[in-house]
């Protein structure tokens, strides 16, 4: 009997460590521990075996048994991954295949930098805010300590609709309306497209955009403005960013000045870009008139401020280095696709 | 304005520096300089040589061989073609390895042209004489310089010499941006103050002394000025017995390098005051002057007037003349007559020195379109004070160079005397204002430089007249910190109350819509406010359409660029144009930007801003994906009510079969469609573009981010599918209508899963197809559940004449 079984055994062994596949595998197993299988058969003819015998053929029995399932078992994991890993090697592609892109559209070059200006400024606290772009002389204008026949209002070309109601030259009427609001302190950017009577070409557009900030406080002082504004310039251009003040005159602010940053190009060596200057001048800027603050109902005795006009369109050119203005606005789609 | 650097190194004689430092500081201190050129940039080795021998060329009928001498022992042998050269000539002489400013067309070579000792037809040649073009100026400057061939020299030129030195081309001719504000500073003297102050150095204005012989001025004119406000002050003197000459050398160089033509000595000293001190003058003929009477007034609206550039001027009752006691003989400020202009013949002469208006003098220019270098002196608004001084420099002048005899005495019409102010001396404030902490003692050293003077008994600054910009606290900070540098201002961050960065709803909502359709495929686009009117043509609209009621510019650039767009349509398919007509492919755009509303015509207030979201697109794409992407936008803004679109639009620029008013919540919020092919083809685009315009406003009304969960259901769903057929006017909208009113509870979405129109189905109807699914919320729905609610939605279906499909 123990022969019988042991040869069952080896011969179950044998042909499992034969099987080549699932298939097989499962027809060996049919063969020995299947309804009509060699085991099962031993199984059957155990009344054969004398009673006292019994329990010890059965143990024999079930350990062969234990003995070839886990063989199987084994045998099966075996095949599995061999099958798995065939099939995975069949399913290899060429990754440098062309990916399966949907066409996403692109936000115009200035709409990036106006948010890149606006990120760093609502970050330092700043409300970004808009005004009318058809604007009053007196917002646009008179407010601004700039009265009637001001020579200012020749340099800057301006566009009437009639005597009092004008395209705005600038983003600075809105620093009135803000102001007019009486919310104090104030921190604000109004971007916007402003207006001027230029003919078109490369450096200039009768439409282009800038972007006023203005910071009203009872402290607030002129190293605040440069504090100010070199940070933005820094986290705009690079933290190398190195800049310069001039003195400059506007009529809504004083003591005014202009600000330059070394060339980012060059870093200030002087180039093709920066005209060999090194310098880029970037922005206008200055405290807040007390004119102006008065006239929009503010104490200059008890409050100061500042204000800067950036031009967008003049950081989106150095930027990405545009040369030509009218880029801007054709809209070819091989341009605006670039940025 | 410009200066010649060796003109104000003349006022400010202890100024040492190069041309860069020169220019780098004044920038900094507050007078930007905008360029420097020199003038012998190009100009290297040039002596004065003096032409000793002349020899034919053997072998060259038009060369001659010169035997030049330059100073040093032995001659140089020059070959030159030119035809002017002559024995004892005196000449400008580019030795071996130097440079000129051009060739002999007087074409400037940039970098200048290098000169070598070379071979002419086999003579030898170690130079080259020169010509004023070859020196980069022209005859116009140097009126004595020969039209065509060698600048001949004057005879006490000293051989040797450089020539560069000699004919005052050794400066540097810096342009400054002079601010509106600074009047001061369109002077050579108010420069040099400013040199003078910024290097801490001397001011050494010239001084001025009254000349005159014992006549009286008045015994040749009187004066009348009727308009003191146009005419704050005139001062008249006379010379006599007028000896027209070239001027002196010194002042031709001045004016040259102001780029200045020299012309004679009177108008020379004109000129030259003019540009010194800031104030123009004018010079009348005394003889043509009727009545000896000079009369300041206004014109007559519609006088004509002949200026000395023999134009006739139509002038108005605003314009400022001056007159004799028959007749115009100048418009104040802009430009003299040519009845009374100075010519060869001239005897005795009447300086005029006065000041104007300034913004009389700049609208009268403009009105006229006569903007004369007087002109735009006067319009800025020049000190009165400088007029006295500038006329007696004038006299001055006139006596040193011996140009005639002056009159005694000066007429001075000057009824309100402009005093400088004074303003209190503040230096707490200028530091608060600042953020710095400079002392007392050190602003008040900054101020009189440039002669702001402390008054201690009084505590104030007391600002000259010229100075008319200088009225507050935050106007002397300015003027303090200009010279303290502001560089060395301290860099620190405002440290009030904290604020908090944020930005609109709005914008916010635009930010999302930009982001959504751009993930559409769509590319911001940015075009003009302003357009033609000729685009409402172009776009179809009818005459009396509301939107050609547009804002017009008064001042415009152009009719194309005339009025204010009220809809946003011509940019958009401008756009596309472009790109067609450059050959892109599946072009898709989007733009938001205003259109302009007036709330009546013309204006009287400010009108409607509306900011419209514009998508353009052709190529790939058709009206439903079009529709999809507005339904994109709204989903993205969290607008979840259901989208309806309603082919009522009307508008003439689409394809009146493919267009629909975009419905939100029972407001039209928009609309859509397929372009007109014969705007299209306007607009030179040979394929199908489709448009949609959503008002932002409503949008951003609408959006909302306010969202409820609501449970998900796990009861199993049934679906039940509908086959119509139903009659062709019928839109498949007003299906919906019908699943979303009869639906019920239980109806939980339906979806179109056919239309057909054709075979098998009768004439004027089409076949569609929905597939609706139930589902319970609360329960597993039965049977007689969904019968129930598919009853009444057929019944609906009914009563539109649709009948189910066999």
């Amino acid at each position: 009997m123990n022969e019988k079984l042991l040869e069952i055994k080896n011969n179950a062994i044998r042909q499992i460590k034969e099987a080549s596949n699932l298939n097989a595998l499962n027809d060996v197993r049919v063969a020995f521990l299947g309804k009509k299988g060699e085991l099962t058969a031993v199984l059957k003819s155990m009344k054969e075996v004398k009673p006292e015998d019994r329990p010890k053929v059965g143990q024999m029995v079930n350990e062969a048994r234990k003995q070839i399932e886990n063989i199987l078992e084994e045998t099966k994991i075996k095949l599995e991954n061999e099958a798995l890993n065939h099939k995975l090697q069949a399913e290899v592609i060429d990754v440098t295949l062309p990916a399966k892109k949907k066409k996403t559209g692109h936000s115009h070059p200035n709409t990036l930098v106006q948010n890149e200006v606006e990120r760093i400024f609502t970050g330092m606290g700043y409300e970004v805010v808009e005004g009318p772009e058809i604007e009053e002389d007196y917002y646009n204008f008179e407010a601004l300590n700039i009265p009637a026949n001001h020579p200012a209002k020749d340099e800057q070309d301006t566009f009437y609709i009639n005597d009092k109601i004008l395209l705005r030259t600038q983003t600075s009427p809105v620093q009135v309306r803000v102001m007019e609001k009486q919310k104090l302190p104030i921190r604000m950017i109004a971007p916007g497209r402003v207006f001027r009577a230029d003919e078109v070409d490369a450096t200039h557009s009768p439409s282009f955009h800038q972007i006023e900030g203005m910071v009203i406080d009872k402290n607030v002082t002129f190293s605040d403005l440069k504090g100010t504004l070199t940070k933005f310039v820094r986290q705009m251009f690079g933290k190398d960013t190195k800049v310069k003040f001039r003195p400059h005159h506007f009529p809504f602010t004083e003591p005014s000045a202009e600000m330059d940053i070394s060339c980012f190009k060059c870093g200030g060596k002087g180039c093709r870009f920066c005209k060999g200057e090194g310098w880029i001048e970037i922005l206008g800027c200055g405290m807040v008139h007390p004119k102006v603050l008065k006239m929009s109902g503010i104490d200059p005795n008890e409050y100061q401020g500042f204000a800067f006009g950036v031009g967008l369109e003049r950081i989106t050119l150095l930027k990405y280095e545009i040369d030509d203005m009218r880029l801007l606005y054709e809209n070819d789609d091989r341009f605006l696709n670039q940025f | 304005m410009n200066t010649s650097l060796n003109w104000i190194k003349d006022l400010v004689p202890d100024l040492e520096c190069t041309d860069q430092e020169y220019m780098d500081a004044m920038t900094l201190s507050g007078t930007k300089v905008e360029q420097g050129v020199r003038l012998d940039k190009d100009l290297e080795k040039i002596v004065i040589g003096k032409v000793e021998k002349i020899e034919q060329h053997p072998d060259a009928d038009k060369l001659v061989i010169c035997q030049v001498n330059i100073g040093e022992e032995e001659l140089i042998q020059i070959v030159t073609g030119a035809p002017n050269v002559f024995e004892g000539a005196k000449v400008p002489v580019v030795l071996d390895g130097g440079r000129v400013a051009g060739g002999h067309d007087g074409k400037l070579v940039d970098g200048g042209v290098k000169i070598k000792k070379g071979k002419l037809r086999g003579v030898e040649s170690f130079g080259m004489m020169c010509s004023i073009d070859e020196l980069g100026s022209t005859t116009e400057m140097f009126p004595n310089a020969a039209e065509n061939g060698l600048y001949i020299l004057p005879d006490d030129a000293p051989v040797g010499q450089s020539a560069i030195e000699y004919l005052g081309l050794d400066d540097l001719i810096v342009e400054y941006e002079v601010t509106s504000n600074r009047v001061d500073c369109f002077s050579v003297l108010g420069i040099a103050r400013e040199a003078a102050a910024t290097f801490d150095k001397k001011f050494v204005p010239p001084v001025i002394t009254e000349v005159g012989n014992d006549e009286d001025v008045n015994d040749y004119i009187k004066v009348k000025v009727e308009n003191n406000e146009l005419c704050k002050r005139y001062v008249a003197r006379v010379v006599k017995n007028v000896k027209f000459a070239p001027s002196p050398e010194w002042m031709q160089k001045r004016l040259r390098a102001q780029g200045i033509r020299p012309i004679n000595n009177l108008v020379d000293i004109t000129n030259y005051v003019m540009e010194e001190m800031g104030q123009p003058m004018h010079a009348y003929d005394l003889s043509t002057i009727a009545g000896r009477e000079i009369i300041v007034d206004t014109a007559k609206n519609g006088q004509e007037f002949i200026t000395l550039d023999g134009q006739t001027r139509v002038l108005d009752s605003n314009t400022l003349t001056i007159n004799d006691a028959q007749k115009q003989v100048g418009i104040a400020g802009i430009m003299g007559g040519e009845n009374s202009m100075i010519t060869e013949n001239v005897k005795d002469v009447l300086f005029e020195a006065a000041c104007f208006d300034g913004t009389n003098i700049r609208l009268s220019s403009k009105k006229l379109g006569m903007r004369t270098d007087a002109s735009s002196k006067f319009e800025k608004g020049l000190d009165p004070n400088l007029a006295l001084d500038a006329m007696n420099r004038a006299c001055q002048l006139i006596e040193e160079l011996g140009v005639g005899e002056v009159v005694g005495g000066a007429i001075d019409i000057y009824p309100v005397k402009r005093e400088g102010v004074n303003i209190p001396f503040e230096p707490e404030k200028y530091n608060k204002l600042l953020g710095t902490d400079i002392d007392k003692e050190t602003m008040i050293s900054y101020l009189e430089k440039i002669d702001l003077v402390y008054n201690s008994q009084t505590n104030e600054i007391e600002v000259p007249s010229w100075r008319q910009d200088l009225l507050c606290d935050a106007d002397i900070a300015e003027e303090v910190v200009r010279f303290y540098g502001y560089d060395k201002i301290p860099t620190t961050l405002p440290n009030g109350q904290s604020t908090v960065g944020k930005i609109s709803f709005k914008h916010h909502i635009e930010k999302i819509v930009k982001s959504t359709v751009e993930h559409c495929g769509f590319s911001q686009a940015m075009t003009y406010s302003f357009e033609s009117p000729k685009v409402y043509d172009k776009l179809l609209l009818d005459e009396n359409d509301e939107a050609r009621k547009a804002i017009k510019i008064a001042n415009p650039l152009g009719e194309d660029y005339s009025i204010m767009r009220t809809l946003s349509m011509n940019g958009m398919m401008t756009s596309l144009s472009t790109n067609f007509g450059r050959r892109n492919k599946d072009v898709r755009l989007y733009e938001l930007g205003n259109v302009y509303l007036p709330k009546q015509l013309p204006i009287t207030e400010l009108p409607d801003e509306k900011m419209k979201l514009t998508l353009g697109m052709y190529g790939e794409g058709d009206f439903f994906d079009m529709k999809g992407f507005v339904e994109e936008i709204f989903e993205a803004v969290g607008m979840r009510k259901k989208v309806e679109y309603s082919p009522e639009s009307n508008l003439n620029y689409l394809h009146p079969g493919r267009q629909a008013n975009i419905i939100y919540d029972g407001k039209v919020i928009g609309y859509l469609g397929e372009v007109h092919p014969v705007v299209a083809s306007n607009y030179a685009i040979k394929d199908r573009v489709y448009v949609a315009v959503l008002d932002m406003e409503l949008i951003t009304a609408n959006a909302s981010f306010d969202y409820k969960y609501k449970q998900i259901v796990n009861f199993p769903a049934s679906t039940r599918d509908l086959s119509m057929v139903v009659p062709r006017e019928i839109l498949v909208g007003d299906i919906e209508k019908v699943f979303d009113q009869r639906g019920g509870q239980y109806l939980e979405s339906y979806k179109l899963f056919d239309v057909y129109e054709g075979e098998q189905i009768k004439e004027g109807f089409k076949s569609v197809a929905y597939s609706l699914v139930f589902r319970g919320k609360e329960k597993n729905l039965e049977e007689n559940d969904i019968a129930k609610a598919m009853k009444k939605i057929l019944n609906g279906l009914e009563d539109l004449g649709i009948e189910l499909r066999a």
